[in-house]
């Protein structure tokens, strides 16, 4: 698609303020949980307190006589399908029969107050059958253990061979365990929205999502409506981060305003929060680089596994983009990986910010670091000698056919100015790890510096046409040409509103943009994750505005000219049995360098300096775009640092934001960000997304560093206080997962004929 | 039980459940949902308002502590069309994503500014540490601080 930018005063490549800045600083911006109407009741869940159980009987009686209380649902109730889920429908609404997670819906409450609700779902009384849980991925791989699905506990295994890595000669090899933890997103906002039943007999539902239309194609069947009587519009977006891809609130508040004829607004509070959306997978990975004297990697071999928790969600998906990563941005002739993500009774995993591939690269720059250490050779060197460029074949076969600039990026990491050092003695003692804590005089201080390089793809993979439509339309107002975008792309607070208004700015040379409330009434924009919406629905509303501009050319705007135009990426293709084929449509590269102080004797770290390099295609939003770098920096360094959902007896043991700590200002260090723009062929303006990268290479970039500053092993994300004091001895293993049986590459309910969700849709569109 | 609180020069008489907090007052009695409720133990600042001129959290605050106080909200800055220095600072600097975090972190920033005109990063890292953002990293929230403190200086 050829495109001419016109530089207009806040159009592509400026930094335009947001669409939606001036209601979020003035407060009146309008969150799902700040959602009411008139005569609304309050929803409210009842959750299982067992990680696995037999549910015997539940008595709603008490409950249903409550003060307040309009209504108390449980699976008897449910009035068609009975199970939802992202990809397969294998998560049941309600518990029906078993439990088997703690914090899974066992019955739904609607009340006058939330109080009321509350109360009301402490007097149901549910008898539980304990069951012996499945809470460790390894245990879940025993042909002999308990079962979390009959059908048994591996939810997908991806096999990927290339080249012959059983008969690879070698200079060297390294071999490394790698663990990191159960992450939560953690967005502010909470899961929350307002149901309300429609005189047609169908809903109107407003909520803060990820994905309009595939939050519908869930719902629908499971009230048994067809899906347009099933109207969603977007609420206000407290942060995402992949938590919102799943379906929470939506199901139980329309099946509870269905059930009254009354609205039903639901907001969890921040404890039911931890419990009602997926988390990041917890990983295990065995890695083994092998390598010629001179540096060049001959051969990679990996082993990785991935707790999915109960439910399938986007697992399939996560296990499949991190198994394609697994020997990082480097050209490897030989490969082997084995990856495999089992159920357990922990709580479900799904979408988080990378995506399977933050948990990768901790893997693969640690082990990289290892085998520059054993050769001698600089680790960034190593790296360089190794790169990935257009053309680099991939361990699936893949070629890659756009950009790859991973020298560019690594280079111009290089050159960004190291941070001065500073003196170990007299310092504000708020310069010291801890801080503000006030606990070090700069005793037993040491500095460390560390790189990573990773890379993630961009849109959905493996075959999916993940397609985006958008409107547009320019109309003449009282002060000359306005227009407005029609979309159903949601925005989370990334920014994505504001560049696509810049596209029409720039496209049609008009100032006035106005972006319409996102709604089920226009077509899919698919999803937003995968670092995906800047390319499909900017490449959307770039066609709909290159259509106006045909209009236009035949004469001067009187009437109103809309256009709507649909885009699809490039097609790819599912894995064959030996996993190779041409899955993901492109990739963004990053590189980042983390400085650190580690105080030696009490554990604690201040991050001095993070610099990040990102691969952009082309900078829509400067200012929008290191934004997205500091943000998902931060995010990752959480993970690094502080960050690990802690699990006992499959139950989250830190639900609060007390107890489960993210980065504050504090604990934030200055970052500088630069881009590499080299424009990605096919792609809109040459883009290519930006919001994961930082997020895949910063954890294992701060690791790195704490290792450098105190000599240990360190093969656990986040490295807390224990491990670097050294009272927490690292990760050990006692050998690879075992690879299971399993009938191919896809997903095990795909054999079973499980519904497909995602696919479904997409295949419904292609019909 | 009733009581009478003045918030955002508004009087009220208000009869309240003795176990709600200010920000249930604050957003479903007295419909200010600027406010926000992230965390409900005080721990990430979304809530912050001022209680007889003292920053809160609003969440930790009992609803019948408002009795016979003042109380100001995010909703008391700026007037009319016009944002405070400190609103239009983080649209600026483009301090603002997702924007959950924003209206208590503006309040946090405009108490720190009422203070202390000219802030360090230190300074400003310490009065906001109990203000909690997933989205922007803080940088661009610390650049904000500093162009509002520019801007209210000139």
């Amino acid at each position: 698609m050829s495109t001419t930018v016109v530089p207009t005063r806040s159009g592509v490549g400026t930094s335009a303020r947001r669409v939606d800045g001036i209601p979020k600083v003035t407060g009146a911006f309008a969150y799902g949980s700040d959602l009411d109407a008139e005569n609304s009741l309050w929803g409210f869940t009842l959750r299982s307190p067992y990680a696995s159980a037999r549910i015997r009987s539940i008595d709603v009686s008490a409950a249903r006589r409550g003060e307040g209380v309009a209504a108390v649902l449980t699976a008897d109730d449910l009035p068609a399908r009975r199970t939802f889920g992202l990809e397969f429908c294998d998560q049941p609404i309600l518990g029906d029969g078993v439990v088997r997670y703690v914090g899974e819906p066992v019955a739904i409450v609607a009340a006058e107050s939330l109080e009321e609700a509350r109360q009301a779902a402490l007097a149901i009384v549910v008898d539980y059958e304990p069951l012996v849980p499945v809470t460790d991925m390894e245990e879940a791989l025993r042909p002999d253990g308990p079962r979390v699905h009959d059908f048994g506990n591996i939810l997908r295994h991806v096999h990927i061979v290339h080249g012959e890595p059983d008969s690879v000669e070698a200079d060297v090899w390294v071999e490394g365990y790698y663990e990191t933890a159960t992450q939560d997103q953690a967005a502010l906002g909470p899961e929350a929205g307002l149901a309300v039943p429609a005189s047609d007999g169908g809903i109107d539902l407003y909520v803060a999502t990820q994905w309009l239309h595939v939050d519908r194609q869930q719902i629908a069947p499971c009230l048994g409506l067809p899906e347009e009587k099933v109207r969603i519009t977007l609420a206000g977006v407290g942060g995402a981060f992949g938590s919102r891809e799943d379906v929470h609130m939506q199901i139980h508040a329309s099946l509870l305003a269905l059930k009254t004829g009354r609205p039903v607004r639901m907001s969890y509070g921040r404890e039911e929060s931890f419990h009602g959306h997926v988390h990041r997978h917890p990983s295990r990975t065995w890695i083994r680089y092998g390598a010629m004297r001179d540096g060049r990697l001959v051969a990679c071999d990996v082993r990785l596994l991935l707790d999915g928790g109960a439910y399938a969600s986007s697992s399939p998906a996560v296990i499949s983009n991190a198994s394609t990563f697994a020997p990082g941005p480097y050209e490897v002739p030989n490969v082997r990986v084995e990856g495999t993500v089992v159920y357990t009774n922990n709580p479900p995993c799904g979408a988080m910010r990378g995506f399977g591939a933050p948990q990768l690269c901790f893997a693969y720059e640690g082990a990289m670091d290892e085998l520059a250490k054993k050769l001698g050779i600089e680790s960034l060197e190593l790296r360089l000698k190794n790169a990935l460029h257009t053309g680099s074949v991939l361990p699936t076969g893949q070629v890659i056919t756009g950009t790859a600039p991973v020298r560019e990026v690594i280079e111009k990491l290089q050159a960004i100015p190291m941070p001065p050092d500073e003196p170990a003695s007299g310092r504000d003692a708020i310069s010291y790890p801890g801080g503000a804590g006030n606990v070090s005089r700069g005793e037993s201080l040491r500095r460390g510096v560390g790189y990573a390089v990773g890379y993630k793809n961009i849109a959905y993979s493996e075959g999916f046409d993940d397609a985006a439509e958008a409107t547009v339309t320019l109309r003449l107002g009282p002060d000359g040409p306005v227009a407005s975008i029609r979309t159903a792309a949601v925005e989370y607070g990334q920014g994505l509103y504001t560049v696509l208004a810049q596209i029409v700015r720039s496209e049609l040379d008009v100032e006035d943009v106005v972006v319409e409330p996102a709604t089920t009434e226009s077509g899919s924009a698919g999803s937003t994750s995968a670092s995906r919406q800047t390319t499909m629905s900017g490449g959307a509303v770039l066609g709909a505005c290159a259509e106006i501009k045909q209009e236009l050319a035949k004469g001067p705007l009187e009437e109103p000219i809309t256009r709507t135009y649909t885009y699809h990426h490039r097609p790819t293709t599912e894995l064959d049995e030996h996993g190779q084929g041409d899955p993901h449509v492109g990739f963004a590269f990053a590189a980042e360098r983390a400085v650190v102080e580690v105080d030696a004797e009490l554990g604690l770290v201040r991050v001095v300096e993070i610099a990040a390099v990102q691969d952009a295609g082309r900078v829509m939003n400067p200012q929008g775009a290191t934004g997205q770098v500091e943000g998902g920096t931060v995010m990752g360094l959480g993970l690094a640092l502080m960050e690990e959902l802690k699990l006992g007896d499959g139950a989250v043991r830190n639900a609060s934001f007390t107890d489960y700590l993210i980065p504050t200002i504090l604990d934030a260090p200055p970052i500088v960000s630069e881009f590499v723009e080299v424009p990605e062929p096919g792609a809109p303006f040459g883009v290519k997304g930006i919001g994961e990268m930082a997020t895949v290479v910063v954890t294992a970039a701060v690791v790195a560093a704490l290792r450098d500053a105190t000599g240990l092993t360190l093969n656990r994300a986040p490295a807390t206080p224990e491990d670097l004091v050294g009272i927490r001895p690292p990760a050990t293993t006692t050998g690879p997962a075992p690879v299971p049986d399993v009938p191919g590459q896809k997903a095990i309910p795909e054999y079973l004929g499980m519904g497909l969700g995602q696919q479904e849709l997409m295949k419904a569109r292609e019909q | 039980m009733k009581i009478h609180t003045t918030v955002n020069g508004l009087e009220h008489e208000v009869d309240v459940w003795p176990g709600a907090s200010l920000l249930a007052l604050l957003r479903d009695e007295l419909g200010l949902s600027g406010s926000k409720n992230a965390c409900e133990q005080g721990e990430c600042g979304s809530c912050s308002a001022w209680v007889d001129g003292e920053l809160v959290c609003s969440c930790l605050v009992p609803a019948v502590q408002a009795d016979g106080a003042v109380v100001r909200t995010v909703e008391s800055l700026g007037g009319g069309d016009r944002l405070h220095a400190v609103q239009d600072a983080f649209l600026a600097t483009g301090a603002v994503q997702c924007g959950f975090c924003t209206p208590g972190m503006v309040v946090a920033a405009v108490d720190l500014l009422e203070r202390n005109p000219e802030p360090s990063d230190e300074t400003i890292r310490e009065a906001l540490a109990g203000n909690l953002c997933r989205c922007t990293g803080y940088q661009k929230i610390l650049d904000a601080v500093h162009l509002a403190a520019a801007e209210l200086a000139s």
